[in-house]
């Protein structure tokens, strides 16, 4: 079986690149977008970009949980905190910047937090807290999503609750794509999403848009391969869905992890951050788990605002792909990793802590 | 939050299984896997075995790569 660093040889990505140079297009340039933060830091560290022909672009779309989380989520998190609770959560979530400050702020100033990196830890939190509140504030799309529903499948302790920050990836894409807020030639779709998911849930997409969609893994040759097949099919104008991660994506995704996603939560409306409310894009808790629901058992009555964006922060227009990190007169002064101001620099998957750290595009 | 890689199992218990690259091992919970054998690779998330690679489409990608000329002979030792 190949070796991992197979899919990073220097010679297959050579000869890949002079086959993604041969299938280019001369006059327009094509915009490909990808929806993963991974897939973002995986083409920066890298440095892909630099490879390819100019007229081939490579643009990060909204695949950054963390930065789509809407303010008045992590708000909520704040009030479970203050109210003595042990909360869990991922360690992207602590810096994120809020009209009252971030998770670490409250840690500073006496709130109780810790950052977890599996759903397993909160239950061994809990269990060793037995007579305290322990909540797991749980954000990300479908790859994360699918944990947690184990989680609570398997029935967490009692002193456990889930503040759930879930949302789905195609039907958000399909969303702003119909909105004209998207405009790009072809989609590469989230490796480790599609797991769960499974190739086919993108299919949708490539009918009604006329696009190309290619599940991609994340290292370079998997890339490679995803940016010479859209270029492939866009020479052919024939759009199409592929999967060039065949080894771990299959057409129809994870029975097991899609029946636990669907014994646990309801599709609902979800307010993207920056982005404004998306119908069916939110994964909330079933009414039968109102008892480890931290919305019900710490009755949080805390809405969504209008903007939920800082002012002059251009998040939103970097998540769409509308502009890029240094187009923001923000990016590396007034914002920056160590004093972020807008969330896409504060995540590992966020578009611009990714460049600022890698530079993003060696033009 | 999405970055993985394959892993391979060493062990495999009623809900976890052990796992090992380079070295490096963890435990993960096997909750969303169907079946699971030591030998198999998997890829962890969040602390959970998430799929099985398929070893078989992994070799019959890496076939596609013969038509490719490699090219560039240079650039590996």
């Amino acid at each position: 079986m190949p070796s991992l660093e197979q899919y990073q040889s220097r010679d297959l990505v050579a000869a890949l690149v002079r086959e993604i140079e041969r299938l280019a297009p001369v006059e327009a340039p094509v915009k490909i977008m990808h929806v993963c933060g991974s897939h973002e830091h995986s083409l920066s560290q890298w440095g892909l970009r630099s490879l390819l022909p100019p007229q081939v672009e490579l643009i990060a779309g909204p695949g950054c949980p963390v930065c789509v989380c809407p303010e008045h989520e992590v708000r909520e998190a704040l009030a479970v905190a203050r109210r003595g609770a042990l909360l869990l959560t991922y360690g992207d979530m602590l810096r994120v910047p809020t009209s009252e400050g971030s998770l670490l702020d409250a840690a500073a100033q006496g709130a109780d937090i810790k950052l977890v990196y599996s759903p397993a830890d909160c239950v061994r939190q809990a269990r060793e807290n037995p007579g305290r509140e322990v909540c797991f504030f749980a954000v990300g799309f479908e790859t994360t999503a699918a944990p947690t529903a184990a989680l609570v499948q398997a029935g967490p302790p009692a002193n456990l609750s889930v503040l759930t920050a879930h949302r789905l990836t195609p039907p958000a894409m399909a969303l702003l794509l119909r909105s004209g807020e998207i405009e790009v030639d072809a989609l590469i779709a989230p490796g480790h999403v599609s797991v769960v998911i499974g190739a086919e849930a993108w299919r949708p997409l490539v009918t009604e848009f006329d696009l190309p969609c290619i599940v991609a893994g994340f290292e370079p040759v998997d890339l490679l391969l995803a940016v010479r097949e859209i270029l492939r099919q866009l020479r052919q104008e024939n759009a199409a869905l592929g999967n060039v991660y065949r080894r771990l994506v299959k057409p129809h995704g994870s029975a097991k992890a899609q029946a636990a996603l669907a014994r646990t939560f309801d599709v609902r409306p979800s307010v993207w951050r920056g982005l404004g409310e998306l119908p069916d894009t939110g994964l909330l808790l079933q009414e039968r788990f109102d008892e480890l629901n931290a919305r019900v058992r710490f009755d949080l009555r805390i809405s969504a605002e209008s903007a939920e964006m800082p002012a002059g922060c251009q998040c939103n227009r970097v998540m769409l792909g509308q502009i890029k990190p240094p187009e923001c007169g923000l990016f590396r002064s007034a914002c920056h990793p160590l004093r972020p101001y807008g969330p896409c620099m504060v995540s590992q998957e966020g578009t611009c802590y990714i460049w600022h750290q890698y530079g993003g595009q060696v033009a | 939050m999405c970055l993985a890689v394959p892993m391979k199992v060493t062990a495999v218990t009623s809900d976890e299984v052990v796992v090992e690259l380079h070295g490096v091992t963890q435990r993960a919970r096997r909750d969303l896997l169907d079946e699971v054998a030591v030998g198999d690779h998997v890829i962890i998330h969040a602390g959970y075995a998430l799929t099985v690679l398929d070893e078989a489409e992994a070799e019959s990608t890496w076939a596609l790569f013969d038509e490719l000329q490699p090219g560039d002979a240079d650039a590996q030792s």
